[in-house]
């Protein structure tokens, strides 16, 4: 690839993410306060920030967090809320043909929801390219660090997030992006399956259970559909 | 006071030890085979991978906050059909504050 193909590539990347990065910036400045409110120092969330670098799991922890933590429960849950990752990785390796191992790894290493999502959309059109996915990836990764140590080392002063709404960013975040992977009926099929079956596992059994609950379930709706639509 | 730039041995095990949970779970992928399954459920399981995943992991707020956040929710996915992706974020944000404080009232 010449290198002014290169750069192309990169900048569709960094342009394709952009939205997902202005609505992921509320989102991090949370979960940095937050963590600084439960007992966090500012460098040690900006540090689980950049290392862990996964929203749901974070948040989920902050909610089970004590000192001196409670490592098992902390695995578990996180365990729980990104076993996501697995279908993710998954699909996204046949998308890959053009990665190098070395590419893969640190490729898998900034996969979130939304960077992942922008990939399937760009491979259902075009071949996906390293430059394009790792400048999305990264950019989208370094965005996520600062805006929770921005959070971490100023939560006091900013006041409650939820007055303008940036708690619910996240959610239309996701509602935007699963509107561009519209199948018609099937699609609507998962996405009732998952939003109830996902809601009901929240209320009965808390919080690291819904993601599972509902993504298999909308999994399963996609099938049971499949196989009606033959019949 | 602590030092804002000290660090706790047992904080950094925690952060170290969630932080390998998640590698694995995003390297576990690449080592699980898909492309065996071609037939046409398989392939619909497949496709609905992205919004399944997407809608379980919001459906608590979606559906288990508040009405606000649901009709919100409901408005934000029919400006999703006709908006980019940032415009939607915005649109919702908006949505959800002024349903905060009409129902609030």
């Amino acid at each position: 690839m010449t290198s002014e193909r290169k750069r192309q590539e990169m900048a569709a990347g960094v342009r394709d993410i952009f939205p997902a990065m202005i609505a992921a910036a509320p989102i991090g400045l949370l979960c940095g306060a937050l963590a600084v409110a439960k007992g966090l120092r500012p460098i040690e969330a900006s540090l689980a920030s950049a290392a862990i670098f996964a929203g749901g799991a974070q948040f989920a922890a902050l909610e089970l967090w004590r000192a001196p933590p409670p490592i098992f429960a902390l695995v578990f849950s996180t365990l729980l809320i990104n076993a996501r990752h697995i279908l993710m990785g998954a699909s996204l390796k046949a998308k890959l043909g053009y990665f190098s191992a070395a590419q893969r790894l640190l490729g898998v290493a900034v996969m979130a929801d939304e960077n992942w999502a922008m990939a399937e959309r760009r491979a259902a059109a075009q071949p996906l390219t390293p430059a394009y996915y790792l400048a999305m990836g990264l950019v989208f990764w370094a965005n996520w660090v600062v805006w929770s140590a921005v959070g971490a080392f100023a939560g006091s002063l900013m006041g409650d997030p939820k007055r303008v709404g940036a708690d619910f960013a996240f959610t239309a975040l996701f509602i935007g992006l699963v509107a561009g992977f519209w199948r018609g009926r099937s699609t609507a099929a998962t996405v009732v399956a998952s939003a109830l079956c996902s809601a009901l596992a929240y209320r009965a059994l808390g919080a690291p259970w819904h993601v599972a609950a509902g993504a298999l379930a909308g999994i399963a709706a996609a099938w049971a559909y499949a196989a009606r639509e033959r019949a | 006071m602590t030092n804002p730039m000290t660090i706790d041995p047992l904080t950094i095990a925690a952060i170290v030890a969630m932080a390998l949970t998640t590698y694995a779970t995003r390297i576990a992928g690449l080592f699980l085979r898909l492309d065996g399954l071609s037939s046409r459920r398989a392939k619909a399981a497949l496709d609905a991978i992205p919004p399944a995943v997407l809608i379980a992991v919001v459906a608590p707020t979606m559906l288990a906050t508040g009405w606000p956040e649901t009709i919100a929710t409901v408005l934000t996915a029919l400006a999703a059909t006709k908006l980019p992706l940032a415009a939607t974020v915005a649109f919702g944000a908006a949505c959800v504050v002024a349903l905060r404080l009409t129902m609030s009232g």
